[in-house]
């Protein structure tokens, strides 16, 4: 059943997100008459299965980013009339919403970055500079994993585990943001790994361990790279 | 429902009794930055303890006697139309708060300061618990796994293979959640809590 499921999802939805990206920026945000819109992804739904089954992409994606995006470009509109009006306590309230609505935008986009299928270099490890770090940091790839799985763990609530390049020293560290707060400010983000239910509990359920365990196998450590360098 | 109560609640009550077994050590012990380190693990777990045994009270089967708000809650009710003007108005208030909250946590009605108190409706982020005088009245659980399964796991039941686009969509259907939720409230148990509080029911 589950079988029949993703692929008639996988069917319908190709047309929304084709295997040719469209050209990404740096953090592979798109825009149309400047307006966020919904970056298409380069690979498809099911292809980082058995990791994250191509149910939870499609709709991680196509929903719940979406829903971020739309979110965030009322917000905007409402911030632009504020200023317009120049209504100072308007503009105030509207940060938790633009804050949260654009970090959740910025940190997906990322997210699709960070990863890719195990045919398009999905878990080869990193190499060059950004491995030195790693290694000169937490002594080993492995270790790098386990902290970064135990930092994921011990989220209360919703949230992501990020590493980020620290702009001061240029130091790498693992940090953990609450809710769609993005990295911004003095840090740069790396990599980063979504610990929001709706990132796994279809197909892990509250076996969250295991789907920290499996995104391994997926991680795109040249896109990494890219933003480390 | 099962997976709820087996596997989350079940993993907030270990972990709050691991983290109240250290306080213990750490208090026979002295050692004062070990008691301050494991305050957030027992917020966090004792609420997730807390919210969550409230939560299954305050549900009820629907169309049962209790979910029945005139007959079952007549002082509650009352007083939520003397604030909010009718029975609608204040569903439509609570939902929207609810919706309007970012990331994990709860939506509540309060009872202020103690039992008949001014109501207010707040949401409280993860599983930060009510504490103090103010009474839980009831609780909506706003945590994905509370509905994220709601579709998928009606399948498996009925080992269908009938689910279509539109049952895909429902899945992070937040509005559809915070909709049916008013379908199982228990407002009997609401009422005890209004009238009388919720004291016996927090102790471990």
């Amino acid at each position: 059943m589950a079988a029949l499921l993703s692929n008639s999802a996988r069917v319908a939805l190709r047309s929304g997100a084709s295997a040719t990206p469209k050209a990404a920026g740096v953090a592979g945000l798109t825009f149309a008459r400047g307006k966020a819109t919904l970056p298409d992804l380069s690979y498809d739904y099911g292809a980082l299965e058995p990791s994250i089954s191509g149910k939870i992409m499609e709709l991680h994606h196509k929903n719940h980013h979406n829903t971020y995006v739309t979110s965030y470009n009322n917000a905007m509109e409402q911030l632009q009339e504020a200023q317009a009006k120049n209504d100072i306590s308007a503009q105030i309230a509207l940060k938790p919403a633009v804050n949260f609505h654009g970090g959740g935008h910025l940190n997906h986009s990322l997210f699709w970055e960070n990863l890719a299928p195990k045919n398009a270099g999905g878990g080869e490890p990193p190499s060059g500079a950004l491995f030195k770090a790693i290694d000169s940091t937490y002594g080993s790839l492995d270790e790098f994993q386990n902290k970064m799985n135990t930092a994921l763990a011990g989220i209360q609530g919703s949230g992501w585990a990020w590493l980020v390049k620290d702009k001061q020293t240029g130091q790498i560290g693992i940090r953990t943001y609450a809710n769609q707060d993005p990295v911004v400010g003095q840090f740069v983000p790396l990599l980063g790994i979504d610990a929001w239910e709706h990132a796994y509990y279809l197909q892990y359920q509250n076996r969250k361990a295991e789907y920290f365990k499996a995104i391994w196998e997926v991680i795109n450590w040249k896109a990494v790279e890219k933003r480390f360098s | 429902m099962e997976l709820h109560h087996q596997k989350h609640h079940q993993t907030y009550v270990n972990n709050l009794n691991a983290a109240l077994s250290a306080h213990v050590s750490a208090t026979q012990t002295n050692d004062v930055s070990a008691l301050i380190g494991l305050q957030q693990k027992i917020r966090f777990n004792g609420g997730g303890h807390i919210n969550h045994s409230l939560f299954w009270k305050n549900l009820a089967p629907p169309n049962t006697p209790g979910n029945d708000i005139s007959s079952a809650a007549p002082t509650l009710r009352e007083a939520i139309v003397s604030q909010w003007g009718s029975e609608s108005a204040f569903v439509k208030a609570f939902n929207t708060l609810l919706l309007s909250l970012q990331g994990s946590g709860w939506g509540w009605l309060v009872s202020t300061g103690g039992p008949r108190g001014r109501l207010e409706i707040i949401t409280t982020k993860d599983q930060d618990p009510i504490v103090g005088p103010d009474v839980p009245v009831f609780g909506v659980d706003m945590w994905e796994h509370a509905y994220y399964l709601q579709v998928s796991m009606k399948t498996l039941y009925l080992c269908s293979n009938t689910l279509t686009e539109n049952d895909i969509k429902y899945l992070n259907n937040k509005a559809g959640y915070v909709d049916g939720i008013w379908n199982i409230i228990n407002w009997a148990e609401a009422e005890k809590r209004y009238t009388a509080g919720v004291e016996s029911l927090l102790k471990l």
